[in-house]
């Protein structure tokens, strides 16, 4: 801050400072070109001036090994580029499995947030330092974008799908959240702040001001009021399909193909059930577009993945 | 040749009078004019949109304007300086003008086609002039779904039709200079003694031709979800809302080629020219031209790493980029190349071709950050992202439009502009750019999000620099107006070839009569002879009659 502004943003996140040593990589390498085509330009332009209005320079036609040089340096270094980057890009977009799930819905034009255990912020993200954290997120109306500078990482977040996003922060503080997808009037207004605190802050701050009821029990009551019980009850009915256990397996389809059974997939089944049918199974589930919210989706999605597997149940015993 | 006699001799702007001869002409050259008087006053109505962004952002609130009225600037900013200028500038204006000339030819291949391409770019600017005069339209001027097709509130059809429209002047122009380059070269002008010029039109028609009806298409497919709730975008109606982003960068990436390859083609004419040399790796250089063409059709997912594609698109889609760099790259070392041994004068055009080569190697360069995915992320979608492409387009495509048109000003007028104040603008645009963009790339890299109307304050330091640049910058942009209408009255007489220059359009007499050529001529050099006499290049300049 000695110019009086920051050159840099925060390094906030295990991801920042892997992006940043990438940054400089290129910061050098670019710095190196433009200044060799900038300092040739000018001794050349200063060298070869025109001294008299008869000059006539013997004419040079190219060089070929002159061309395969200056193609092959620049492909090497950009490939060396593009290596680097597509390792970290694979990082950002896979988070670890034990990563803690918080749940994301962007409207136009605030942020909403839940955690598992049933705490809302609005405009406000509260997670612990150096655990990693999982945003799975969804947008009720337009496309938004959690952009989070210090943490250097942004997802889009889609009207009527889920996307994911995983940080580990590093540093205790208050950090800046931008929508980065253009959305709207407000959107500008779209702003908030992510606040990393020590784990027992974080737990406190848990504890405290909590609705009590978890994302797993709220999904559960859902479940139960939209009737679900009826048809994927426990161990499933010759109408539908038990639950337990399905969440990351693979389904067999009635078409004959596959799907592992992720957000979107219990998202779309519940919205569209008609879309992918469970091989062995009628067509007979109706939607629940119009029914359900986008937090209460995510709430029956939380409490589908709590539903262990009857085999995994029995193995315990 | 004195005054009178450039008065006296007949050539396309005085051998006939009227508003009917101007607007009904089929001379190609006229034509250019056409399109230079429309894309200029385009020039200026985006330039107004962008002066009072510049404004607003010189405090951290939203003091001078409201949301509202910020968002519909930063669209029609965008609309009108990428669909309404930098897409017609050069091929419309100067390939228009030069494309027959260098070949050799009378006129285009399809005269009557051209003019109605002008009038077609017309009826589309008057659409999206009204969409602008009934209250404007605030989706940026990527429309992205579903805002754009369900939840704006502004005059999206309207635009879109304006866009839709000017789209098929496009494709005009790009098969008339397609036709034209394959069928009325003059004789002996083979493939590879065209111009570099011709090479970059040839490249950029291409993609004028197989790029624009995919951004047609898409647009009317908005329209219809606007319209009829057609579901196709939006999720809610069982659309994909980035089917649109794909869609729309299929086109709308080669679109950026479509506004640098002709001006990379005019640079490679003035290096030339200032250097009095062939261009250094000729045929390398042509070929960079169609690569960058063909290979741009192909990395339209680099804009869409954080779009919720996957993950292995994204790599392929990155590795697909840093490839389209190279040929960038051999350019710029060509360009450099051809300086060496040289006999380089600084004429205002020349100032304004290295002005080009540096700022689009700052362009360039910068854009390899945005290819490597890990860095993408971060600066997507902020600051960085908009001091790219503004050096790329402004820096690059703009400096290399008024190169252009700096050094055939002559050629279309016959008079010469003032080049003392002609190098000062070429400076002052080079500064105030600099101090305009530069100071971006450091606000998106510290975070500040683009289409924002209010920001943080610590981002104003920045933020108050590029919008003291800017002003410099405007005052480089309204010195050439200034000046070249001056000199269309005072300017001295140009002459044949007041440059030098070798090429078929200096063979003949400035302004050129309406036919060009006083007969047809067969090309005896290759481009770029000036190790030769101007009269041996073709049969033009020997005396076959007095």
């Amino acid at each position: 801050m000695i110019l009086g502004f920051p050159l840099f943003p925060e390094q906030a996140s295990t991801m920042a400072a892997r992006v940043d040593a990438l940054f400089y990589f290129l910061v050098a390498v670019t710095v190196f070109f433009a200044a060799l085509i900038f300092f040739m330009i000018v001794v050349f332009a200063v060298k070869y001036r025109r001294r008299s209005e008869d000059e006539r320079p013997r004419p040079i036609e190219g060089n070929f090994w002159l061309e395969i040089l200056w193609s092959a340096i620049p492909l090497g270094l950009t490939m060396v580029m593009f290596v680097w980057g597509a390792i970290i890009y694979f990082d950002i977009y896979n988070p670890p499995n034990d990563a803690l799930e918080i749940s994301i819905v962007g409207r136009q034009w605030m942020w909403k947030a839940q955690h598992a255990e049933g705490q809302r912020e609005i405009n406000e993200l509260h997670v612990p330092v150096g655990q990693a954290v999982k945003l799975t997120m969804t947008s009720e109306d337009v496309i938004h974008d959690v952009f989070l500078p210090a943490f250097r990482i942004k997802q889009d977040v889609l009207p009527g799908r889920y996307t994911t996003l995983w940080f580990q922060a590093t540093k205790a503080g208050e950090y800046p959240l931008f929508c980065a997808q253009y959305c709207g009037t407000q959107h500008s207004g779209m702003v908030g702040r992510v606040v990393v605190l020590e784990p027992a802050e974080f737990e406190k701050w848990l504890s405290g001001g909590a609705t009590g009821v978890s994302m797993i029990d709220q999904g559960a009551s859902l479940f139960k009021r939209f009737g679900c019980e009826t048809c994927h009850g426990a161990g499933g009915t010759s109408q539908g399909p038990s639950l337990a256990g399905l969440f990351g397996k693979t389904v067999k389809l009635q078409e004959g193909t596959t799907v592992t059974a992720d957000e979107n997939y219990i998202r779309e089944s519940i919205l569209d059930p008609r879309a992918k049918i469970v091989a062995g199974y009628q067509p007979i589930m109706p939607t629940f577009k119009g029914l359900v919210s986008e937090e209460g989706l995510l709430q029956l999605i939380a409490y589908i993945k709590s539903l262990e597997g009857a085999e995994r149940k029995a193995a315990q015993k | 040749m004195n005054v009178s006699e450039v008065e006296r001799r007949e050539h396309y702007l005085n051998v006939n009078y009227g508003i009917r001869s101007w607007l009904l002409t089929t001379d190609h050259k006229r034509i250019a004019w056409l399109y230079l008087l429309s894309v200029t006053l385009f020039f200026f109505i985006g330039g107004f949109f962008a002066t009072l962004i510049r404004l607003e952002l010189l405090t951290p609130q939203g003091d001078l304007v409201q949301a509202e009225t910020y968002n519909k600037l930063f669209t029609m900013h965008g609309v009108t300086m990428i669909f309404f200028f930098l897409i017609p500038s050069i091929p419309a204006v100067l390939g228009n003008f030069l494309v027959p000339m260098m070949i050799g030819a009378r006129d285009l291949a399809f005269p009557r086609l051209n003019l109605a391409s002008w009038y077609i770019f017309i009826l589309g600017g008057v659409f999206t002039v009204m969409a602008a005069a009934a209250g404007g339209v605030d989706t940026g001027w990527t429309f992205y779904t579903p805002y754009s097709s369900i939840y704006s509130n502004t005059h999206v059809v309207l635009t879109v039709i304006g866009i839709f429209v000017t789209g098929f002047s496009s494709i005009l122009t790009g098969l008339n200079f397609i036709v034209t380059i394959h069928k009325m070269r003059a004789p002996g002008m083979t493939w590879f003694r065209l111009p570099l010029f011709i090479w970059a039109h040839y490249a950029t028609s291409i993609i004028f031709v197989l790029g624009t009806p995919v951004i047609a298409i898409t647009l009317v497919l908005v329209a219809l979800e606007r319209i009829f709730r057609l579901g196709i975008f939006d999720p809610a109606l069982g659309g994909d809302p980035v089917l649109f982003q794909h869609l729309f960068w299929f086109y709308s990436h080669p679109a950026v080629y479509i506004m640098v390859l002709p001006a990379m083609g005019v640079v490679s004419e003035l290096i030339a020219c200032f250097s009095r040399k062939r261009v250094f790796g000729y045929s390398v250089v042509a070929f960079a031209s169609l690569g960058i063409a063909v290979i741009g059709f192909l990395v339209w997912g680099h804009h869409m790493f954080v779009s919720g594609q996957s993950v292995h698109a994204g790599m392929i889609f990155s590795l697909l980029s840093f490839l389209v760099a190279i040929p960038s790259a051999i350019k710029v070392f060509n360009w450099t190349a051809t300086l060496y041994k040289g006999s380089i004068s600084y004429d205002a055009p020349m100032l304004y071709a290295l002005g080009f080569i540096g700022l689009f190697t700052i362009g360039g360069l910068t854009g390899l950050f945005l290819a490597t995915l890990g860095i993408d992320v971060h600066v997507h979608d902020t600051y960085f992202v908009i001091a790219h492409f503004h050096y790329i387009m402004v820096g690059g495509s703009v400096m290399g439009y008024l190169g252009g048109i700096h050094f055939w000003w002559p050629k279309m007028t016959g008079r010469r502009y003032p080049e003392g104040w002609a190098r000062l603008a070429a400076l002052i645009i080079f500064i105030g750019f600099n101090l305009t963009f530069f100071p971006q790339f450091v606000l998106g890299y510290i975070g500040m999000p683009r289409r924002y109307h209010v920001y943080p304050p610590e981002f104003q330091v920045l933020n108050v620099m590029s919008t003291a640049g800017a002003s410099i910058l405007a005052v480089g942009y309204l010195l050439p107006l200034t000046y070249l209408i001056w000199s269309l009255r005072y300017g001295t007489v140009a002459g044949r070839n007041p440059w030098g220059a070798r090429g078929l359009e200096w063979e003949t007499p400035s302004p050129p009569p309406t036919e060009n050529f006083e007969r047809t001529p067969t090309v005896t050099e290759g481009a770029y002879a000036y190790e030769k006499a101007p009269e041996e290049i073709s049969t033009l300049g020997r005396p076959a009659h007095v």
